[in-house]
């Protein structure tokens, strides 16, 4: 494939999770509730770069990513990796292409088997993804990835076990496993959220240091703003299983056209006294998934919502103006129904 | 703001059993808070922030134990009272609000079931409708609909479960509220909201609170004063403003500097090298002065007094706030 494929395509992603209703409604045999986790996600991660996907729990983040990775089923819509449909792949197809993208999550000591070494942990995806190698260039391998993410030197970690080293060092040990299979794109889940300030700057610096150095493409999922404006090249903002806004992640820092997007960089609490909020926050919570609200989902807590508009239809993703690659989907900020925006300008 | 003392800690010493010794997770921390303010504790894990809560409200694990120390709440000695005198400061005076409420809410009781109770063990003549009455004053000033008092705690959301430990707090009309990392299990519109409601209770209750968080932005977003702590010890506390501006102590420095800022245009993060030291075995002289860039001869043999600084507004444990240093240079 070309340089110009994107690496990871998301056409349409819908992931319907069935909930198991009383005995009441199976006897009265009504339709069989689903949580709409993910509900039509378009998008496509470029080569080389890093791509945060943002929003609040139960947003349908993570079962985007898990979806991606293929670790489950889509109810609907595809998902292309350089240019591949992974639906149309064998088990064994599907498997080598597997060693091609890997996951780092949120809590090493949950990704960390207490009782195996750091050494066997990192080498066990390369027995699986790597078998032509000898066992003495398999521990090579591994001694490399610990040096990669400056365990060093790696031989003295090899045989140490996850509670006998730091939390930021179990992460390292957790994103050098992801390497050792040489990996195209790395999905890090929230990966610096458990870690302190001071080493949570360690870690996001060692983590675009590994990206040039053995060109990774990121999938980057978080819902810290903050963090994600020092990482990702382009973003895509989900409420409630869809993506309200995306683009260069710039772009949408510099003008959030989603109200909800707005209001979401609004929450993030500034390390500075003389930046107190003063904007109203949205009404309400994020509601169920079970059961989202009709139109636009983010209507009921909207500050601008239109009654006659919002909650009928649903908005599709546009360009805000001027900018093809930054859409927004909101009817009075991108749609039809401009003239309906009370703080339009003009 | 009055500046009267409500809560004064003298030298506090807590120490854990560990198999290899005594582990001192706060070792002499002095820190007075002051009525009505939202004071900030901040610091990374194991600087012993939690410890410090804990131990000021005697609720230690049993593996710790307050080795020295003074704690001074209201006038009152509270090292000098028995358990069950204890006990009625807990609640009745101060009130808890921890990370996680599900831990502290019990999953078989209704939300309101909660709240009339605490009433009535803390005021045994209140009536039933009373009690019911307060709470349902309560949440509706919390934001919660009445309706839900008889909902169950799993039935609530994270943010309604944090506010239900409010309401618990100030149900008893509590003088002070611990506030362990109340915020950190929430999303950020909800944490946000969060903040709002306990700056407007502070104001409307008269309310005093420590609140002990690794966030800097919520600090900077709630509260008038801040402490910091850093391996055991106190490093700098003092007027938000001057301390966010201006940080006396390298340690703030670093850490103000490695947060991620959102309103900045800076696109890297600082880096503050190293990492904090073993408490059994902590460097001698300041502790933070294997990481310090501005370390001096003094920082690795004695342990740096607390100097007044920012005009005498704050203080900080740094040599390089030496009165006597400042002088000695300019001769």
């Amino acid at each position: 494939m070309t340089d110009a494929t994107p690496l990871v395509e998301v056409v349409d992603l819908v992931k319907h999770f069935p909930v198991r209703g009383g005995l009441l409604s199976s006897l009265l045999r009504r339709e069989q509730v689903v949580a709409r986790a993910v509900d039509g996600v378009s998008f496509q991660i470029r080569r080389g770069r890093v791509f945060g996907l943002v929003g609040e729990s139960g947003s349908g983040k993570s079962t985007t990513a898990r979806l991606i990775l293929r670790l489950i089923e889509p109810t609907a819509g595809k998902v292309l990796f350089d240019g591949v449909d992974m639906g149309t792949l064998s088990p064994n197809e599907l498997r080598r292409l597997r060693s091609r993208m890997q996951i780092v999550f949120q809590d090493p000591m949950a990704s960390l088997n207490p009782r195996m070494t750091i050494g066997d942990a990192i080498e066990h995806p390369a027995r699986i993804h790597l078998p032509d190698l000898t066992p003495r260039q398999r521990r090579e391998r591994v001694i490399e990835m610990l040096e990669a993410v400056q365990l060093t030197p790696g031989r003295q970690y090899y045989d140490k076990y996850p509670h006998q080293i730091s939390g930021g060092q179990r992460q390292r040990v957790v994103i050098a496993r992801a390497l050792v299979t040489n990996p195209d794109l790395i999905v890090a889940d929230e990966p610096v959220a458990m870690a302190d300030v001071s080493v949570r700057a360690l870690l996001l610096e060692l983590m675009m240091d590994l990206k040039d150095r053995f060109d990774l493409t990121y999938l980057f999922i978080t819902h810290d703003l903050a963090t994600a404006k020092y990482v990702c090249d382009d973003a895509a903002i989900m409420y409630l299983g869809q993506v309200v806004e995306r683009g260069p992640l710039r772009e949408v820092f510099r003008d959030p056209t989603h109200p909800y997007t707005r209001a979401l960089l609004g929450a993030v609490p500034v390390p500075d006294p003389r930046h107190r909020r003063t904007e109203p926050m949205p009404a309400g919570e994020i509601p169920s998934a079970l059961f989202p609200p009709s139109g636009c989902r983010f209507h009921p807590r909207c500050p601008i919502a239109a009654a006659e508009v919002c909650p009928v239809l649903d908005p599709e993703l546009r360009p805000v103006e001027g900018l093809p690659e930054h859409v927004a989907a909101c009817h009075l900020r991108t749609g039809d129904y401009q003239h309906l925006d009370p703080e339009r300008s003009g | 703001m009055s500046g009267e003392i409500l809560y004064s800690v003298r030298d506090l010493v807590v120490e854990y059993d560990t198999r290899t010794g005594p582990l001192r997770a706060v070792d002499g921390v002095s820190l007075d808070i002051r009525r009505g303010e939202i004071l900030g504790l901040v610091g990374e894990s194991g600087c012993g922030k939690s410890t410090l809560g804990k131990a000021m409200m005697r609720l230690l694990p049993r593996n710790a134990r307050i080795a020295k120390g003074e704690l001074l709440f209201d006038g009152q000695d509270l090292m000098s009272l028995s358990e069950e005198q204890m006990r009625h400061v807990r609640g009745g005076k101060i009130g808890m609000v921890f990370q996680d409420p599900m831990t502290s809410l019990n999953p078989v009781q209704r939300i309101i079931d909660h709240i009339t109770e605490t009433i009535k063990t803390h005021k045994p003549d209140a009536s039933d409708d009373e009690a019911r009455e307060r709470a349902e004053f309560l949440v509706e000033r919390l934001g919660i609909r009445k309706d839900r008092l008889d909902d169950y705690p799993h039935q609530l959301s994270g943010g309604m479960r944090q506010r239900v430990m409010i309401a618990l707090a100030l149900a008893l009309n509590c003088d002070l509220v611990i506030a362990d990392e109340p915020t950190t299990s929430l999303d950020v519109i909800v944490e946000a909201k969060f903040l709002d409601l306990l700056r407007d209770l502070r104001d409307e209750f008269n309310l005093t609170i420590l609140m002990i968080t690794h966030n800097i932005g919520v600090v900077a977003e709630v509260a008038d004063r801040v402490a910091v702590m850093y391996a055991g010890e106190m490093a700098e506390v003092g007027d938000v403003h001057p301390v966010f501006a201006e940080p006396a102590h390298p340690y703030t420095e670093g850490l103000l500097k490695s947060v991620p800022n959102i309103a900045l245009d800076e696109e890297e993060l600082y880096q503050m090298k190293g990492g904090p030291p073993n408490l059994l075995h902590p460097p001698a002289g300041c502790r933070f002065n294997p990481r310090c860039p501005y370390v001096m001869d003094i920082c690795v043999s004695q342990d740096p007094p607390m100097f007044p600084v920012h005009g005498g507004g704050g203080v900080a444990a740094c040599w390089l706030r030496d009165p006597e240093r400042k002088r000695s240079e300019s001769d």
